[in-house]
């Protein structure tokens, strides 16, 4: 472990146990974090990010789920920590944005309670001080006449404004590394860019490390400074980010990229989706796990499931064709 | 120019009144809301004082005045078949509709309640074995059961109120860890927790407040529930032993003068006790419904 590493997860496997059996979730994922630095998680719907990330967090609940390997927060290990450990680690040094700002504020509280909440609890600031600090905080994410919002119910804000408020939420303890699980999913465009302007522009002040989550490509794409791309709970391709979108090497990977919308396309360009679906984490099939649906699929990918290998420093991926290699004559032909 | 002004004016004014208009701390409860309050805060009240109230003795009667007389000055609301005073006893009667009522919902909310809550949120082996169980009394007449443990225990105030608490735990425990389920699972309710909220916070302050619309309009509602409970009790004779005035045996007492020999009759017996719950019962069910309505801040229109 480098002296800067923040996090670092080793193999972490989760599965969730159900009626039908167990659904390996994340299967032998490996990642490691330096302060202040900004890792993007990218996958479609059910790749196993989310999962992913309450994972770290030790969000996810242990009656149904099996969770081995390894998470170290500063060189502590926090994977299957006891819950009371936990909840010191959370808020003061790690600290999540969920997904949609509609369901993740309590309705009945006003705004202001629950910004003062976890100040007070951890903090231990007296009303007064922890007022103060809800205010200047709804002030620093941008949310106008704070002094009147911090009465609002969370019905009373919209979806852009309740999100700068669950980031204010998340940073009210100052963490020093911040989850964010699809932020802007939730949110219409202008306010996306918005969002993710100003996490960036807050991870930067507070010199603190981000994960974010996302399906998007285009979002990872100029504010992170490495990437994982998630397929089927496994990770197929990691690189820097300037590595990634230089010399992507996984077909999933350059399928997400295509099925983005582009601005210097023409107009009524038809995008193109990834055909098939993802696999049944109940039954994921023998080989790679995205070769039923990979155009370059051969043999061999329906056979057997490639390792992640460092192909050059830094930059890794499972498959056994990759898109830098020279294509076999079958394929390009 | 001045016009142009004016005008602006004009609407500015208007633009502050619909924004008041709109304003959702300004909900309102309604008459009908005040008037059923009253009602209810009228009957508590002298039944509570109805000591220092310038009232005849409810258990003895007053054999210098008319035997079934009907409502006039010396007597308000008329005498029964033993020379009492119907008003006095009304008031006193009132005193064990509510203590059964409001007390019985209690202990049922707090036998009830409290487990359901800390169950829906746990989960588990020790939810499904509270639930099963709460089936389990349900399918039991509760008011068989009532019949029975009150026959040979006793039939006290107290006794009465804490059996009939105990077998309105079970139903309250269904409501109770039905709203508390729906809401466990909700994404504030994880954000808290990655907050660093704990257990007992999370369910007080993240949860409680959300369900608390539901816990008092269904507990109001129990209370008119248990209330008719005992009526019923005490007109078979179950419910605290005369000569204490109950609304039940007011109506037990009066339901044998309502035909008879002329002279021999006196509906005002069964009136007043069944007129006085109905509109206890009917105010409680409708503070209920616009208390409901009142608490649901999630209603609020932006």
């Amino acid at each position: 472990m480098s002296p800067g590493t923040l996090l670092e997860v080793e193999d972490l496997h989760v599965s969730f146990a159900t009626s039908r059996g167990s659904v390996q979730a994340v299967q032998g994922v490996s990642l490691s974090l330096d302060q202040g630095k900004t890792l993007g998680i990218v996958g479609e719907s059910g790749s196993g990010k989310t999962v992913l990330s309450r994972a770290i967090m030790g969000l996810l609940p242990r009656s149904s789920t099996t969770q081995t390997g390894s998470v170290r927060y500063n060189g502590t290990e926090i994977l299957n920590a006891p819950n009371d450990d936990l909840r010191k680690l959370w808020s003061t040094h790690i600290a999540m944005v969920f997904q949609d700002p509609m369901t993740s504020l309590n309705p009945v509280l006003r705004i202001g309670n629950q910004i003062t909440e976890p100040l007070k609890i951890h903090l231990k600031l007296s009303k007064g001080e922890a007022k103060e600090t809800a205010l200047s905080l709804l002030m620093q994410v941008g949310i106008p006449s704070p002094v009147e919002r911090y009465q609002a119910y969370p019905a009373q804000l919209s979806g852009g404004m309740r999100q700068r408020v669950m980031i204010a939420i998340a940073l009210a303890c100052a963490p020093r590394l911040l989850m964010a699980d699809e932020p802007t999913t939730g949110l219409d465009v202008t306010v996306q860019a918005q969002i993710l302007d100003l996490l960036g522009q807050l991870q930067h002040d507070r010199d603190m490390a981000m994960i974010l989550v996302t399906h998007d490509l285009g979002v990872v794409a100029t504010r992170t400074d490495e990437i994982i791309v998630m397929y089927s709970g496994n990770v197929v391709e990691r690189a820097p980010t300037n590595v990634l979108f230089k010399s992507m090497a996984m077909p999933y990977t350059e399928a997400l990229l295509k099925s983005t919308p582009r601005l210097a396309n023409p107009s009524h360009t038809r995008l193109t989706a990834i055909e098939g679906r993802p696999p049944d984490l109940l039954h994921p099939p023998a080989g790679c796990p995205f070769s039923p649906r990979c155009p370059y699929a051969q043999e061999k990918c329906h056979r057997e499931k490639p390792p992640l290998v460092e192909a050059a420093p830094g930059h890794s991926y499972a498959c056994w064709f990759p898109l830098t290699a020279a294509r076999p004559q079958e394929v390009t032909a | 120019m001045s016009s142009v002004i004016t005008d602006d004016i004009a609407e500015i004014k208007q633009e502050i009144d619909a924004e008041e208009a709109a304003d959702p701390t300004k909900k309102k409860l309604g008459v009908l809301f005040w008037i059923c309050v009253g009602w209810i805060v009228l009957v508590a009240v002298t039944a509570t004082i109805a000591n220092l109230l310038p009232l005849p003795n409810p258990d003895l009667g007053n054999y210098n005045s008319v035997q079934n007389g009907g409502p006039g000055w010396g007597h308000l609301l008329g005498t029964d078949d033993l020379y009492r005073d119907i008003f006095s006893r009304l008031i006193y009667g009132a005193r064990v509709s509510l203590v059964v009522g409001f007390g019985g919902a209690l202990i049922g909310l707090v036998v009830g309640g409290i487990p359901a809550m800390i169950s829906a949120y746990r989960r588990g082996r020790i939810d499904t074995a509270l639930n099963t169980g709460s089936y389990v009394v349900l399918a039991f007449p509760a008011i068989v059961a009532v019949i029975a443990i009150v026959s040979f225990w006793g039939k006290s105030l107290f006794k009465i109120t804490l059996v009939i608490g105990l077998f309105a735990a079970p139903l309250i425990f269904r409501v109770v860890r039905a709203s508390t389920l729906s809401y466990a699972t909700r994404d504030f309710v994880l954000a808290a927790k990655a907050l660093g909220a704990s257990d007992t916070r999370i369910l007080t302050r993240e949860i409680l407040p959300n369900i608390m619309p539901t816990i008092v309009s269904f507990g109001l509602i129990a209370v008119a529930t248990i209330i008719v409970l005992e009526g019923s009790l005490a007109f078979l004779g179950l419910s605290v032993s005369p000569p204490t005035p109950s609304w039940g045996n007011m109506l037990n007492e009066g339901s044998s003068l309502l035909t008879g020999a002329k002279g021999q009759t006196n509906p005002w017996l069964v009136i007043f006790p069944a007129g006085a719950m109905f509109l206890l019962l009917i105010s409680l069910n409708v503070v209920a419904d616009k208390l409901r309505a009142y608490f649901d801040v999630s209603e609020i229109k932006l």
